[in-house]
């Protein structure tokens, strides 16, 4: 069987900082929702965008998880070793970047590496594909980045992922870090950032 | 001090192409771009920690800021705008490589203006203007590890860093009021970030500390030689280290600038002559620039262009 690989960037070096700095816009300023324009057309269910993300980010230095959605489709895991070298590993803890087609079924943030406390860095960032991202409703956030407050609407959410995130949170300096993309766009919840209870 | 000056760095001529020049975009290969970018990404993620990272060679010294360099050259896109500072001046052959050396490898734009500016990178200043948010300052670093002179064992300050113990330092800064009456150090003056991790501001006076606290602009900093990279997000507390009895306190001159007037601006001291006549002048070049343009004289400013004269 061949399988016809799907193109990468059209301009790998342009296309690739391009989607660095929506990366790090979102990161520096959590909560905010930061476009992110590609013409990727990979095989669903990785979305343009998690593909965007993947193909900046990831090469041998820096291995690749899939959840189950994505692992269940071998085309997923041939286009992104092909356009980014990267390893896909079996373990989430092993990964430095998760990517997640489906948010509401993944696994705890726990399961992730969370790094150490003197390499607090070695964690996961985890890289979910959700439908909706809105500022300005939704989750209210604070922490470094955010003046005040700031809320951002993200659909859908594993059930308990406030739980998840406050476990995280503890976790300070350890921790993952959690990237959102919807079409269009990126927003991100570093592992500063507090959401406040509801009400 | 600047003896070493040069007019021409060795730098790689691109070759005119586009595939050539999106290769060498920013000098720095893709691998390499990608992994500065991931250190960039945690230390934006984890605001004071020292990141560490391969750093590579760059077609200068060290003493030139190849962190800083590095930095700047993996974030930057073609639609930047590009300041480069040292020491507050645009115009130092330090500054001006820099910028020659991004015109050249990423063919953006640059400025000497700190408002039109996307990006700044800077040596030992913070510009006096407000930055804004959305704009970035690349801090270049020669030494970031801030508790590295009480000890200099890397895996003793790792562990202190993560267990958030900084008595040390506070020894240290005590000590001086012992010794001084007050708090001595002037540059690199520690700061807290976020409430956490302590972290070397970089040899920039402590007059610049109090800009970086709750700043709207992303600080990043790169530090080649000892291969870190460490961040500070918009809008982020960022304490200077004090105590009840002796409370954090930035340097203040006596007089405004002799050129532009300025009053609670930063000052370098300019010899005039051999006479011992000197005057006081904006370190931050742009500001003082600026300032004369929109009508303000300072005491030594003659009619028309008096800035550095001398007789
Ligand atoms: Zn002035």
């Amino acid at each position: 069987m061949s399988i016809a690989l799907a193109p990468g960037f059209t301009e790998p070096v342009f296309d690739a900082q391009r989607v660095f700095r929506a990366v790090m816009d979102a990161t520096a300023r959590p909560a905010t929702v930061q476009p992110l324009a590609t013409d990727l057309a990979p095989p669903a269910p990785l979305t343009p965008e998690l593909a965007a993300v993947a193909l900046a980010l990831a090469d041998h230095e820096a291995p690749l998880w899939l959840d189950a959605a994505l692992a269940a489709v071998p085309a997923v895991a041939a286009y992104l070793r092909f356009h980014t070298g990267a390893r896909i590993v079996e373990a989430p803890d092993e990964a430095a970047f998760a990517l997640v087609a489906e948010p509401d079924a993944m696994p705890p943030l726990g399961a992730f590496a969370v790094g150490t406390d003197e390499y607090p860095d070695r964690s996961t960032t985890v890289v979910m594909a959700v439908r909706r991202l809105a500022a300005g409703q939704g989750l209210a956030c604070e922490g470094p980045g955010i003046l005040g407050r700031a809320d951002i609407a993200i659909a859908p959410l594993p059930g308990d992922f406030l739980v998840q995130r406050a476990a995280n949170r503890a976790l300070f300096p350890r921790g993952v870090d959690c990237v959102f993309v919807a079409p269009g766009s990126v927003a991100a919840l570093p592992r500063t950032t507090q959401i406040l209870p509801e009400g | 001090m600047r003896a070493a000056m040069r007019d021409d760095l060795p730098f790689p001529r691109t070759e005119v192409g586009k595939e050539t020049e999106a290769y060498n975009f920013a000098y720095l290969d893709e691998q390499t771009k990608r992994m500065i970018r991931r250190a960039i990404l945690k230390a934006i993620a984890i605001p004071g920690y020292q990141v560490p990272f391969a750093s590579r060679e760059m077609p200068m010294p060290y003493g030139w800021g190849t962190g800083g360099v590095q930095v700047t050259a993996a974030v930057l896109g073609p639609d930047d705008v590009l300041k480069v500072i040292d020491q507050g001046s645009d115009d130092t052959t330090n500054a001006v490589s820099i910028r020659r050396f991004f015109a050249k490898t990423a063919g953006v734009a640059t400025t000497t203006k700190t408002r039109e500016a996307t990006l700044i990178q800077t040596r030992h200043r913070i510009p006096e203007e407000p930055l804004r948010d959305g704009q970035i300052l690349v801090y270049q670093v020669p030494i970031p590890e801030p508790l590295r002179f009480l000890e200099p064992r890397e895996t003793e300050t790792r562990k202190l860093h993560a267990l958030a113990d900084y008595g040390l330092m506070h020894v240290k800064l005590y000590e001086d009021i012992a010794r001084h009456g007050h708090i001595a150090t002037t540059y690199a003056y520690p700061v807290e970030v976020a409430g956490r991790y302590v972290m070397d501001p970089s040899p920039t006076p402590k007059f610049d500390n109090p800009k970086m606290d709750m700043c709207a602009a992303l600080q990043l900093f790169g530090a080649g030689r000892e291969k870190r990279i460490y961040a500070v997000p918009p809008h982020t507390r960022v304490r200077s280290l004090d105590f009840e009895d002796h409370p954090f306190r930035i340097q203040t001159f006596k007089q405004p600038c002799a050129l532009c007037g300025a009053e609670g601006g930063y000052l370098d001291e300019v010899v005039l002559d051999d006479r011992g006549g000197r005057m006081f002048v904006c370190s931050d070049t742009d500001f003082c620039e600026e300032r004369r343009a929109a009508g303000h004289r300072g005491a030594m400013a003659a009619d028309g262009d008096a800035a550095g004269e001398t007789r």
